[in-house]
């Protein structure tokens, strides 16, 4: 019954598949060790989606649409800035409202888009490398973003752990008032991590739709930037666990339709909504017991800050 | 420089006003997009806020204001009692899904039958399922301390594979020649919810929107229950003081909206959607949001935001198929909307002042 699914191939599949939600996430973790809540992941991943195919599609070539993707999605969360840390408005309303936003507007501008084919995206080439039976398959044959993407979160990790700058971010969500009262301007950081966490979300979302897909579909994201949401949490704010959760959750979308196509005798439905069930698995299991995953949040989160002078 | 000075409490004008002045700047900014997308703005702005209420077909379109705006405003009202006490409940179109499905499984369970009291076990039946779905993440929320926000919102997605299931599997008509779809309500007379003034559009759903919002209006405002909602959210702690149970205002605020939720997709499955079919959910439970945050969580303030978003809606139709508007430019205008909204909320709660440049 499983004897038809190569392992090689899964677990090369699973690290293409983990991409656009490592990358998200990987962003919205900034975001959220900053003490804001973008809940716009999700319109801000399928407005890369769309920015990156029309500009791979309109310039022929995949690293400029990955830009567009990326400025997309860094475009959409200057929104999100200007409402929250200018207008001081509630973040999870501003969140919701930035998907509500994104969905809307992607299909608008997909219009055109349907059924186009993307400019390919090659892999690196290895040359002989690629040809080590097992490791080969699954290490050396990828496109560069698989790669980059991995390089993101070790240069996350090493900004947050190890540099002055990090420092300070984790400062500002952990207690903003005490950075206001050193002089750190918080709302300048707060922006600056809400574009990045942007930028990131788009380039996932550029990967879906001209890597993994590759094609534009109206609400090609399906969720994967709530799922993004809840690997956060579930990485407890750490870069290397959120790592960890992307490939878990890569590798249960891609077993399940591995499995689907093995024709497993377990009905699609089942299979199809399981890396959503599984979501609410992890996150009961996180937020539960003694390593309550709360306990690691960033002590600001979800609070606007308003300097009173 | 503008400096914003916080407002001791928030201003009663501005938080009336805001909603009024969004949408003039919805207007103003929707222009421009269909401006952009080579359409004429004035001739768009018209026939989706004017046509459809003073137009040619307005004697059609009128009527089916009352059915859009229903469900919305059932759904919005649940939510906001959630709202108003920081419990973010956005599944909404999952619990409206699992309602109408539940509730159409029960009436389709004994067909064909004639007693009229199957209508009202359906909406029994309806709100039950989507009170259940609700009281999901309400329960994980309380027990495991699990982020309702994520939890409810993936089971959105996991409901309409349920739906799917439901349109091609166990509901599907046993005479539909094998198409997905369930059998039509509006030819099994008993469980049907027909409109109860030719030409209105008022269906029993309207009615029990209308009822709702009473129904909160009263509790918010003249009951301990409302008045710990509003203290739950405002000052949680001062609320735990007084002896506000959070994890039972989580279950109820919960319950309540997944409740509603559910009578809505019933109330929308018997009557104009008619059956149980993959593309049932046209997101009313997210526009829902839109109407709840436009209403300013208040009932009757939900009412009106509902008639309007309504209005977006068969206009935006309209729209696009007289003008060849594409159908996610309402969607987009939608979004913007809740924008400006939040943004003009910084008046009713700052005083923008003209900052004096400080002596040193």
């Amino acid at each position: 019954m499983f004897g038809s699914i190569d392992p090689a191939l899964l677990i090369s599949a699973l690290m293409v598949a983990s991409v656009p939600i490592l990358l998200a996430a990987i962003g919205e973790l900034v975001v959220e060790r900053a003490g804001v809540l973008n809940l716009g992941v999700e319109g801000m991943m399928i407005m890369g989606a769309i920015c990156g195919f029309i500009t791979a599609v309109e310039s022929g070539s995949p690293a400029l649409g990955f830009i567009g993707g990326a400025a997309g999605g860094a475009i959409l969360s200057l929104l999100f800035a200007l409402l929250t840390q200018v207008m001081q408005a509630n973040q999870v309303a501003s969140g919701l409202a930035l998907t509500l936003f994104g969905l809307g507007l992607s299909s608008l501008l997909g219009q055109g888009y349907v059924g186009i084919k993307p400019p390919l995206t090659g892999s690196v080439p290895f040359g002989p490398l690629a040809d080590i039976p097992f490791f080969g398959k699954v290490l050396f044959s990828h496109d560069p973003f698989v790669y980059l993407s991995v390089a993101i979160v070790a240069a996350v990790w090493a900004f947050l752990k190890f540099t002055r700058g990090g420092l300070i971010l984790r400062a500002v969500g952990e207690s903003h008032d005490a950075a206001h009262a050193l002089g750190y301007k918080v709302q300048r950081i707060r922006l600056l991590a809400i574009l990045f966490g942007g930028a990131m979300a788009g380039l996932g979302g550029a990967y879906l739709s001209l890597v993994r897909v590759p094609q534009w579909v109206d609400g090609i994201t399906a969720g994967a930037g709530w799922i993004a949401l809840a690997i956060v949490v579930f990485a407890s704010w750490r870069p290397w666990r959120a790592l960890l959760g992307a490939w878990l959750f890569g590798g249960i979308t891609q077993l399940q339709l591995n499995l689907q196509a093995a024709q497993v005798p377990i009905p699609v439905e089942y299979l199809s909504m399981s890396p959503y069930l599984i979501t609410i698995l992890v996150l009961v299991v996180m937020s539960s017991g003694r390593g309550r995953a709360s306990l690691n949040a960033p002590a600001c989160l979800g609070q606007n800050f308003h300097a009173a002078r | 420089m503008l400096r914003l000075e916080k407002r001791p409490t928030p201003s009663v004008f501005w938080s009336r006003a805001t909603p009024v002045l969004a949408v003039a700047l919805t207007m103003i900014a929707g222009s421009v997009m269909f401006a952009v997308l080579g359409k004429n703005p004035f001739e768009a702005i018209r026939t989706i806020f004017w046509d459809p209420l003073f137009g040619e077909f307005a004697w059609y379109l009128r009527g089916q204001l009352l059915v859009k705006a229903g469900p919305l405003v059932l759904i919005a009202v649940g939510l906001s009692l959630g709202f108003r006490a920081g419990i973010w409940n956005i599944g909404a179109e999952g619990q409206y899904i699992m309602g109408a499905v539940i509730g159409a499984a029960v009436g389709l369970a004994v067909y064909p039958t004639e007693n009229r009291l199957i209508f009202p076990v359906m909406i029994v039946a309806g709100a039950l399922g989507g009170w259940a779905w609700a009281m999901i993440p309400a329960i994980l929320k309380t027990r495991f301390n699990t982020n309702e926000i994520l939890v409810s919102l993936m089971l959105v997605y996991v409901a309409q594979t349920i739906l799917a299931m439901a349109s091609t599997g166990f509901l599907r008509n046993p005479e539909g020649a094998g198409f997905p779809g369930s059998r039509n309500f509006s030819s099994y007379p008993a469980a049907a919810n027909p409109e109860l003034i030719a030409g209105s559009g008022l269906h029993w759903g309207g009615v029990a929107a209308l009822a709702t919002v009473v129904a909160a209006y009263v509790l918010l405002q003249r009951h301990i229950l409302g008045f710990q909602i509003k203290l739950a959210g405002q000052a949680p702690r001062a609320a735990r003081y007084a002896g506000v149970k959070p994890e039972r205002l989580v279950l109820f605020c919960m319950g309540v909206a997944g409740a509603l939720a559910g009578m809505a997709g019933l109330f929308e499955v018997t009557g104009p959607a008619g059956q149980i079919s993959i593309d049932f959910n046209v997101g009313y439970g997210f526009t829902a949001i839109i109407v709840a945050f436009l209403g300013r969580l208040n009932p009757i303030g939900i009412l009106l935001a509902g008639l309007l978003m309504a209005l977006t809606y068969i206009g935006g139709e309209m729209a696009s198929t007289n003008l060849g508007l594409p159908s996610a430019a309402i969607q987009a205008f939608q979004g913007m909307l809740l924008f400006f909204l939040l943004a003009c909320d910084l008046l009713t709660n700052f005083r923008i002042r003209l900052a004096q440049v400080e002596a040193r």
